[in-house]
């Protein structure tokens, strides 16, 4: 009885491997991204294809501000409580952690860390963006619920700073994420970080912390700038 | 006991701090040990416990296996490449440590730039293989048979010339992809002390390999 089973797992194991150098004579998949089956919760067997299934193909959409008092009231609201995505992408990521102790405190300002992309309306780019971190950032935005808003730290971000001529980060974010408030420095002061949270209260306190609304405007721009500097671009165009 | 106690002070007596003197000598012991067998094309004495050895790209393998297996070379540091353009050549450096007389030798391998290939020697020590794929990736360098070689290291889906290199022109590759912001401008103090004080010196001198 061991022996066939052993038998039909050996074939099972050569069928599998023939059918995987196919796929990858096609295209490389990521081993998170194969075709499998989940059992569902009243026992059934479902196929899942996580390129399709678990990401959404749909394009972001416009929501325009519409009765100006009520937008006033949820700006107001939105501006005291910035929630901050825990994503450090450069040098400039050893900057925040001081504002969380007491000294700098910025949860008096309403503004607090938060580990997923989903609890976080604001995204905090900090120095230099290397092209691989910007997929892992594209993909962190997206999935963030709009509104949403974008500080720019330091000044890799505004023009490449000290690595404006390396062949592995950016130049300018802007052209690639919409971009509300800008940090100069190299790097800037945890004080300044403190400025520019209050630089972009007042913008949304005045109804122009509308960038979410003008990268769903500047979706095809924004996504053929991206597409031309991420060369194995394997995940779907908008994956919230 | 007594054998227990001449245990004891003999590895005293090999732990002790080597001096300045004892390393330099034992290290000229090796080289000589070396000559006998191999014909190195050329050594350097950096320091008293770090050589340099440069030696044939198809003795390299023996080499190695003879200072692993009979000269205590137990434990490989690092590998590593220098782009010799001037030469047509690419340096490749494998950094050995010997840890009962605490000094190190590195071997030097030239081989050439336009068809930049070497024998992959994973299977001496296993962790080489992750410095062939970086240097596959950095260099353009063949490994035959080293695992997981074509596998992205650390940029994903470069399809330019190996970035490593010195004739990639990373400025130039900059300016074509990743949109420069205009009104740029350099304060750079070589960059005013090659215009302003020193016109006539030559932008780029060939480096002495010997320092």
């Amino acid at each position: 009885m061991s022996d066939l089973n052993i038998n039909q797992k050996v074939s099972e194991m050569l069928q599998r491997s023939e059918a995987n150098a196919q796929q990858d004579e096609k295209t490389f998949v990521r081993p998170e991204d194969e075709l499998r089956e989940v059992v569902a919760p009243d026992g059934s067997i479902i196929k899942i294809n996580p390129l399709y299934d678990y990401y959404s193909g749909e394009r972001p959409q416009e929501d325009k501000p519409k009765n100006a008092i009520v937008e006033k009231f949820l700006n107001w609201a939105r501006s005291e409580s910035i929630w901050v995505l825990g994503f450090g992408t450069g040098c400039g990521s050893i900057e925040i952690p001081p504002l969380v102790t007491p000294r700098y405190d910025m949860f008096r300002f309403g503004v607090q860390m938060r580990a997923t992309p989903r609890q976080s309306n604001a995204f905090i780019i900090s120095g230099y963006l290397s092209v691989k971190t910007l997929k892992r950032v594209i993909r962190s935005y997206e999935q963030m619920p709009s509104p949403k808003y974008v500080i720019a730290l330091g000044s890799c971000t505004i023009n490449g700073g000290m690595y404006y001529d390396s062949y592995s980060t950016i130049n300018r974010l802007d052209k690639y994420l919409p971009v509300d408030v800008y940090i100069a420095g190299c790097m800037p002061r945890p004080e300044a970080l403190l400025a520019g949270f209050g630089e972009l209260k007042r913008l949304i306190k005045e109804g122009k912390g509308e960038k979410a609304n003008e990268y769903a405007r500047n979706f095809d721009e924004y996504k053929a700038n991206q597409k031309k500097i991420i060369k194995d671009w394997n995940m779907p165009d908008y994956n919230w | 006991m007594e054998h227990a106690r001449l245990q004891l002070v003999n590895k005293l007596f090999n732990d002790r701090p080597k001096s300045y003197k004892y390393n330099l000598f034992q290290m000229k012991l090796l080289i000589d040990r070396l000559t006998q067998h191999y014909n190195l094309t050329d050594y350097k004495q950096q320091r008293h416990n770090l050589a340099f050895v440069t030696v044939d790209k198809q003795l390299s393998p023996d080499i190695i296996t003879h200072l692993r297996d009979y000269e205590g070379f137990s434990h490989f540091v690092l590998l590593s490449c220098v782009d010799w353009i001037e030469d047509d050549k690419l340096q490749l450096t494998y950094l050995l440590n010997q840890p009962n007389h605490k000094y190190e030798i590195g071997v030097r391998v030239l081989i050439d730039r336009k068809n930049p290939e070497m024998v992959s020697l994973h299977k001496m020590w296993k962790q080489i293989w992750t410095y062939q794929r970086e240097l596959h990736e950095a260099f353009g360098i063949i490994f035959p048979g080293s695992p997981r070689l074509e596998e992205n290291f650390v940029l994903e889906g470069w399809t330019e010339k190996p970035h490593m290199l010195r004739d990639f022109d990373t400025k130039e590759y900059a300016e074509r992809t990743y949109f420069p912001r205009p009104g740029r401008t350099s304060n750079d103090p070589a960059t005013y002390m090659r215009e302003k004080l020193y016109p006539n010196q030559p932008v780029t001198a060939k480096t002495n390999k010997n320092d």
